[in-house]
């Protein structure tokens, strides 16, 4: 029988409790290696020579100085990873990311890079690369990117989406559109329209470990990668297709990983590793510094997005429009496409339309950040829904309340909905004790709803069973924040036994089968479920050595609570035997217990969240100051609650910090300014107060257990909380994002 | 046979067609009919489709059944963060 | 070339090392001596995923050089734990989930130990501002912060 993931109705032991991680004591005394901390014996140092310019032409590189300099092993520039891409559009943008093959495209592109035998060295050697630039116009803002005239970025982009194609290249990459109703009628109808434009910076996912990875090629062509990843599986496909190595010969090791948010899900310095190694015929160690973190990996979109929402006099919203551009650095991607199919997604609407456009500019590739491309839509969106509740006379809560989508509401972007928590998490703030606190003066307070899809994807889980009855799990998608304790709760529950009894480890490449990038909130919802679905595997076979060990029929044993059962009239008063007794006898009843599962985790469940912010806004200087913040989330079923808090609180901190300080300034040279922690500045402990939680578990019917991801979807309402928060406090209307001080002095004066 | 509803680029390369009835039992049949009769589907279907039934997206499970009357979506195919 | 000779303690223990006149502690700590649980998040002083003790006072080892710990005393994460028994801030830690990813722990382990040495009853506003040198992107603070108070009540004996 296959596995069936759909939810069962059900009493829990193990999960819903809240245990000590299992990697948590090597964490806390320094044990546990994440990227940097690991070395090979004779290993080199490699670093990579990055373009100071945003756009220009790659005219020659001379690395003779550099080869010949004492403490050289390698150098290499895109002659050394050559294209083998074979008209796969989206892996030869990868490739001519990791290194620039004709033209630099950003402040920070990397143009070549060298292997020596300390860092001291191949510092050194880097200046003695010569690369010969030809500057050509460049542009870094959207807004300019998206005009007619702009410098164009790349000569083989036609806008895709539009009808006719057109006849000349532009910095659109795409249009695409979504909605369903007559827009122009309904607003043509509206008692009340607001419309606004609205502006957000560009922001780094901002994770505290930099890239870092240990590449080794031997010269029998087998190689090793050790990397902090969200995906060592996808690491090794695309490093192996633009090395031109068979996968099974590379195995990749994902280590412990220091932050990710989207952001370790694409290779940048891996390949390069690779390349220098398989050059040098050395291990060659890679880490990069927090400067080309910023300058080169990373950031989300900045956008700029019109909205124009139309209601009624009783509250009805009866048309939505909004017109969203989004940057995606100087390779095409589909950034735009999200943010135009979330915009409206919280709510039931006839008339609906939205238009993504996708903008090259020369800053580095776009790459995921937690709930990627739907927090700014989300942003103008419930900006201008505050503001139109207010036309309309209705409270902010209930005017959301009169237009949440339900069950059986057709989605802004298409199909209708199931059984979704839009409405429940509305409720349980309407009711929340913080919206009865009081306010001061100067102080406001905002509400926001985001929404945020949640993907699954392929999943492979192995489930050993030892002799002495403890359970070693071994899992492919990357824990990023306490999914071994997740999983391993699943394992203990669905086995019937403590959660002490499982270990859970992430296997490397070559132990295991195949699974997607961690990413898409997928972690513990699709490796629950094939841990699960592993777990009733190995239960079989229980079964069966029980059935041996007692000489009865299979279908006469049951499993109950860590045990085998004998039922049936003969035999039903034989003791049980428990897991840790069928294990010892292993040896003698048919080898090894174990349960296998490798599944398409598909259904992961929509989701949605409402949170609250207070603010104090300081009309003198514009600082501001979060003083209460409450996030309400659906879970469907909180598999470890602390670890569930803890996403919904670090989602909120994140676009706090979106929203309030964080961003890319980009000079009229087109250089990143502010490529640092002290000037790209993310929120500290001071600037936040304690985040309260509400976890609501409305069950996700395409999971066993029920569960929904959860990693995402709270930093899709922060953007909006916060500018809703201050406009309410300042009494004008915030429509650029971050809200640092001198743009909220600005409006003010404005 | 099943109603098919394609979101905005997809319809432009289905030769405008917003809504197309195929006779296919599961995803993957779906696929192979829809690039068949529209083959400007194709470069698109090979970037990436997800199939919405009846509210939830799939993904990756083309052996997924399409139910008799089921609301069947076809959306770009996304990933997360 | 020649190194500067370099006599100091760390975490107790006596130790010598060769290092470049610029090179920094923490890559000392880190690539000489092994002691891999100082973390780099920046190596410009932003980040506090470095921080040691130093005699009494909090730094960035990244912003120290090596040549600057001749006899000086240094505590880093490895020498929190008595054996196999854990600080109390590293059991609280653990206890309230204060980790996520857990790169920006060993930072703020040293920093709580040099609050709650200097202060043993701190408020939650000291606390904060005590640990505003140390960043974390995933936890929003909000069990760390808590995990200190809880360290603090127990190391008083509350
Ligand atoms: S590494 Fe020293 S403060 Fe960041
Ligand atoms: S736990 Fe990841 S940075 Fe703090």
């Amino acid at each position: 029988m296959t596995f069936d993931p759909s939810h069962a109705a059900r009493s829990f032991s193990s999960v819903g409790t809240r245990p000590i991680r299992p990697d948590g004591v090597d964490k806390v005394t320094g044990r546990a290696r994440y990227g940097a901390d690991f070395n090979m014996p004779g290993q080199l140092i490699g670093r990579i020579l990055r373009s100071p310019h945003a756009h220009a032409v790659i005219r020659k590189i001379d690395t003779s100085k550099a080869e010949q300099f004492p403490g050289v092993k390698a150098v290499v520039t895109a002659a050394d990873l050559p294209d083998l891409t074979d008209g796969d559009t989206s892996m030869y943008d990868i490739l001519d990311n990791c290194m620039a093959r004709n033209k630099a495209l950003y402040d920070g592109h990397a143009v070549a890079a060298v292997a020596a035998i300390d860092a001291r060295t191949a510092k050194q050697a880097l200046k003695l690369i010569d690369v010969e630039y030809e500057l050509l116009p460049h542009v870094t803002d959207v807004d300019q990117a998206f005009a007619a005239d702009a410098p164009l970025i790349n000569e083989t982009i036609f806008t895709t989406g539009v009808d006719p194609k057109p006849d000349r290249a532009s910095n659109v990459s795409m249009r695409s559109q979504f909605g369903h109703g007559d827009v122009d009628a309904g607003m043509a109808e509206a008692d009340f329209v607001v419309a606004r434009t609205f502006k957000t910076e560009q922001t780094h996912q901002g994770y505290i470990e930099p890239h870092a990875c240990v590449a080794n090629v031997s010269s029998d062509g087998t190689a090793d990668l050790w990397v902090c990843t969200q995906g060592h599986f996808v690491y090794r496909q695309h490093c192996a297709q633009l090395l031109g190595l068979e996968a099974s010969r590379l195995r990749v090791t994902s280590s412990e990983i220091g932050g990710g948010f989207g952001g370790k899900t694409h290779v940048w310095a891996e390949p390069v590793a690779l390349a220098l190694s398989r050059k040098a015929g050395r291990p060659v160690k890679l880490v990069m510094t927090r400067d080309e973190v910023f300058r080169a990996t990373g950031p989300t979109s900045a956008t700029s997005i019109d909205v124009k929402i139309g209601a009624m006099k009783d509250g009805t919203i009866i048309a939505a429009d909004a017109t969203l551009r989004y940057s995606c650095g100087p390779y095409a991607g589909s950034w735009a496409e999200v943010g135009a199919m979330t915009a409206f997604a919280c709510y039931k609407l006839e008339n609906v339309r939205t238009v993504g456009y996708e903008v090259l500019v020369n800053r580095p590739k776009t790459a995921a950040y937690r709930a990627p491309s739907a927090p700014m839509a989300a942003f103008a969106v419930e900006s201008a829904i505050d503001e139109l509740a207010k036309k309309v006379g209705m409270d902010a809560v209930d005017f959301r309340i009169k237009n949440a989508a339900q069950e059986g509401t057709k989605a802004s972007y298409g199909p209708v909905y199931g059984p979704i928590g839009i409405g429940p998490t509305l409720e349980a703030v309407k009711n929340h004790p913080h919206m009865k606190a009081s306010l001061g003066k100067n102080q406001g307070r905002g509400m926001a709803c985001g929404f945020w899809f949640n993907f699954g994807g392929q999943t492979c889980t192995d489930l050993n069973i030892g002799m002495d009855g403890t359970v070693s799990l071994a899992v492919g998608t990357v824990d990023v924040g306490g999914s071994r304790a997740s999983l391993s709760l699943v394992a203990a529950e669905e086995l019937g036994i403590d959660y002490a009894q499982v270990r859970a480890v992430i296997a490397d490449t070559s132990s295991l089968g195949y699974n997607d990038m961690t990413d898409g909130s997928r972690g513990t919802f699709s490796s629950s479920m094939a841990t699960i679905s592993a777990a009733r595997n190995a239960i079989k076979i229980l079964r069966a050595r029980a059935a041996q060990m007692w000489d009865i029929p299979v279908e006469d044993v049951t499993w109950e609570k860590g045990h085998a059962v004998a039922k049936g009239e003969t035999h039903g008063n034989l003791p049980n035997l428990s897991l840790k007794e069928i294990a010892a006898a292993s040896g003698t009843t048919g080898g090894p217990i174990a349960g296998h599962s490798e599944i398409v985790a598909d259904g992961a469940g929509v989701s949605f969240a409402t949170h609250i912010c207070d603010i104090e806004v300081d009309p003198e200087t514009g600082a501001t100051k979060v003083l209460r913040y409450t996030v309400v989330q659906d879970a469907g079923k909180a598999v470890h609650p602390t670890y569930v808090e803890g996403q919904y609180q670090g989602g909120a901190a994140q676009g706090i910090g979106w929203a309030l300080n964080e961003e890319y300034i980009y000079g009229k040279d087109g250089r990143l300014q502010n490529a640092g922690f002290l000037d790209y500045r993310i929120p500290v402990c001071s600037d936040l107060p304690m985040i309260d939680t509400q976890i609501l578990e409305i069950p996700n019917p395409n999971h066993p257990y029920g569960v929904r991801g959860v990693g995402e979807t709270s930093i899709v309402p922060p953007l909006a909380a916060v500018a809703n928060a201050v406009s309410n406090a300042v009494g004008v209307r915030m429509q650029h994002i971050p809200m640092s001080p001198p743009r909220i002095l600005a409006a003010l004066e404005a | 046979m099943v109603e098919v509803t394609l979101w905005g680029a997809l319809a432009a390369a289905a030769e405008g067609n917003s809504k197309v009835e195929v006779e296919a039992k599961n995803i993957r049949e779906l696929f192979k009919k829809l690039s068949e009769r529209f083959p400007g589907l194709t470069p698109l279907m090979d970037r990436g489709i997800a199939v919405a039934i009846d509210g939830t997206i799939y993904r990756d499970t083309w052996s997924k059944e399409l139910p008799a009357g089921a609301e069947i979506y076809l959306l770009p195919r996304l990933a997360g963060g | 070339m020649a190194g500067i000779a370099v006599s100091t303690t760390i975490n107790g223990d006596h130790a010598e090392f060769l290092c470049h006149p610029d090179e920094t502690l923490l890559e000392v700590l880190r690539e000489r001596l092994g002691l891999m649980g100082v973390k780099e998040g920046c190596g410009t002083g932003d980040c506090g995923a470095c921080s040691v003790i130093l005699d009494d006072r909090l730094v960035c080892s990244c912003l120290v050089l090596g040549a600057e710990a001749e006899g000086r005393q240094i505590a880093t994460v490895e020498g929190m734990a008595q054996g196999d028994r854990l600080h109390p801030l590293q059991q609280k830690f653990l206890e309230h989930a204060a980790l996520q990813c857990g790169i920006c722990t060993p930072g703020f382990l040293i920093a709580a130990k040099d609050l709650l040495a200097k202060n043993p009853d701190p408020t939650e506003e000291e606390i904060r501002f005590g640990l505003a040198g140390n960043l974390c992107r995933c936890t929003g603070y909000d069990k760390i912060v808590r995990a200190v108070q809880d360290a603090a009540s127990v190391m008083r004996g509350a």
